[in-house]
């Protein structure tokens, strides 16, 4: 089943003062977010990923195309029982301590006393609130704030949690809380859809993500798929080479780079048209021993500036 | 239904956290407290002036309540985006705005009974130091539960200020919410002079705009029976029945058309 669906989602806003005139923010969004994975909405500013998770919130009204969330409409209220949202630089109530906002959300999905003094005191255990719990909020700093908007946003035990930047404003301790977080919560069966421009996040939490710039979704998939066959060349670690035959193997072209390690290792890097095992069978035959052979592979970083930069062109 | 009265507590608990609140309440009960030191200036007027100041206060301070909290209940959590966090929990729209409403109408509610008790406090005590054939020659005794009726439609009033500023602050800023809020107000207060306008104009279409406009906007006139009660003179209760019927039925259109326009809203 799909956690989130949407078909030809779009969203207009009307800018100007006297002359207004349509701005389209979401182009006919068409995105498939399987069950119980951690799916990563990526893009540079302004690229339409707010706009979408207010869609999918029901925070804006679509202009056109539909939304659906864990087979229910998007504006089903019943379904964001099991929904949690994280906004992007959330900001709630400053007279309220971050232990009288939890309760108060866990009162909204009809949570008893006890079991609302419980459920709040257990999350802000878990994203690292400690006494400062019992502060009202207008004390905390946006780090701290950042955290009880996680927490805010697990109050339901949800079913799917939908993250704006959620690590934005967190120093680099918390951000690896967080990463952490989100791993558990997908090893427990909830799907987590983030939006991020924060790539080394999605490559490492990520088993989707869906690119969107100016709007409109360039491409979307499994990042495993989306880098696998995306290979550079090879990395190859030798040992005992000689500097005739490091030459040689330049001379004919088949090593990029070479950068000596220590001593008599080296790391070559080959490109994709060299096979690595006719240069490695070439090296050893000059006394080289084979340390490591590694496909380099595409990062998410060079991707995406790579579907970004075709979608600007 | 579990949604709204959630919100409305938290109003309340807002409220009660605000530092404004008690400037207010404190001011309004040092005000009635002080007639008392007023209407030792003025010979034999003294229960008089009491019951004047008290009331226009309790009415004043609440009517800056309702103004200067009604206009921010829904603008300061869509500038601030707390709305964001809330509307994604389990809560319809409409559930939010009612429950904005509800909250603030429990925090008048509190308010101006504290007020009420205070000016009750005061007239005992003025009670007291009057001999008996003194107070017989009032019009009225000193702590007149008839005054209570006056009270209650100033509750009502505040109950209408308080829907029209909610109103204004589903689509407004705070700034023009108050002005528009206020002006309403000023206007319905002297409503009666629109229905009398054909009566001094030229012009038959402007005489019949103003007839149109007292019809439809708010006659808060109608609210005020604190000179009646003040001299003891009768308010009949069908009269009050009538004016209470007249508000609930205003302040359901206004919440009606509040939701209408919340539901609409996209918050960007």
């Amino acid at each position: 089943m799909s956690a989130i669906r949407t078909e030809a989602l779009t969203k207009h806003f009307s800018v100007g003062f006297w002359r207004r005139r349509p701005y389209v923010a979401l182009d006919a969004l068409t995105l498939d977010v399987p069950d119980g994975e951690v799916f990563g909405f990526l893009g540079p500013n302004g690229a339409g990923k707010t706009t979408t998770l207010k869609l999918l919130m029901q925070l804006i009204h679509p202009t056109s195309g539909r939304a659906e969330i864990l087979g229910r409409p998007a504006g089903d209220v019943g379904v964001r029982r099991r929904v949690g949202y994280l906004p992007e630089h959330p900001y709630f109530y400053d007279y309220l301590t971050a232990e009288e906002l939890l309760e108060y959300f866990a009162a909204l999905f009809g949570y008893a006393g006890a079991e609302r003094r419980r459920r709040a005191s257990s999350l802000l255990d878990e994203v690292g609130i400690g006494a400062e719990r019992r502060f009202q909020l207008r004390k905390f700093s946006k780090g701290m704030i950042q955290r009880v908007g996680i927490a805010q946003a697990l109050v339901n035990e949800p079913d799917l949690v939908v993250f704006d930047e959620p690590m934005s404003g967190l120093d680099p301790v918390g951000r690896r809380e967080i990463r952490e977080m989100i791993l558990r919560l997908r090893d427990r069966g909830c799907t987590v859809f983030f939006s991020s421009h924060v790539l080394s996040d999605a490559e490492a939490l990520c088993n989707r993500v869906a690119i969107l710039a100016g709007g409109r979704l360039v491409t979307s998939g499994s990042l495993a798929d989306m880098l696998a066959f995306q290979l550079r060349g090879w990395e190859l670690v030798v040992t005992g080479l000689t500097t005739e035959a490091l030459e040689h193997a330049r001379g004919l072209g088949r090593i990029t780079k070479a950068t000596l390690l220590g001593g008599d290792r080296y790391a070559l890097e080959l490109p994709l048209s060299t096979p690595p095992d006719r240069i490695l069978a070439d090296l050893t035959a000059h006394g080289a021993q084979l340390g490591s052979l590694n496909p380099v592979r595409e990062t998410l970083e060079d991707f995406f500036m790579r579907q970004v930069a075709a979608v600007k062109r | 239904m579990r949604a709204l009265v959630i919100v409305a507590v938290n109003v309340f608990r807002e409220a009660v956290r605000d530092r404004v609140l008690y400037i207010l309440v404190a001011f309004a009960v040092l005000l009635i407290s002080v007639s008392f030191l007023l209407g030792q200036l003025t010979a034999g007027q003294d229960v008089k002036i009491i019951k004047d100041l008290g009331l226009a206060a309790i009415a004043t301070f609440g009517l800056l309540i309702a103004v200067f909290i009604g206009i921010g209940l829904v603008w300061k959590e869509v500038e601030r985006k707390s709305i964001y966090s809330l509307l994604s929990k389990p809560i319809r729209r409409y559930e939010f705005i009612l429950g904005k409403y509800a909250g603030l109408a429990l925090t008048l509610f509190v308010n101006v009974a504290v007020m009420t008790l205070a000016f009750y406090a005061v007239l005992a005590f003025l009670n007291t130091r009057f001999p008996a054939p003194m107070r017989a020659a009032w019009p009225a005794p000193a702590t007149d539960p008839g005054m209570l009726l006056a009270i209650a439609l100033i509750f009502v009033e505040l109950l209408l200020v308080t829907a029209i500023a909610l109103f204004f602050s589903t689509f407004s800023g705070p700034f023009l919410s108050a002005a528009l809020t206020l002006g309403l107000w000023v206007i319905g207060s002297f409503n009666a002079d629109l229905r009398n306008f054909e009566a001094v104009l030229q012009s038959p279409a402007a005489g019949w705009i103003a007839r149109g406009l007292y019809y439809v906007l708010p006659n808060f006139a109608a609210f005020d029976v604190k000179a009646q009660v003040v001299h003891a003179l009768p308010v009949p209760p069908a009269y009050v029945l009538t004016t209470a019927v007249y508000g609930v039925v205003y302040i359901a259109l206004l919440l009606t058309a509040s939701v209408l326009v919340f539901d609409r809203r996209d918050f960007k």
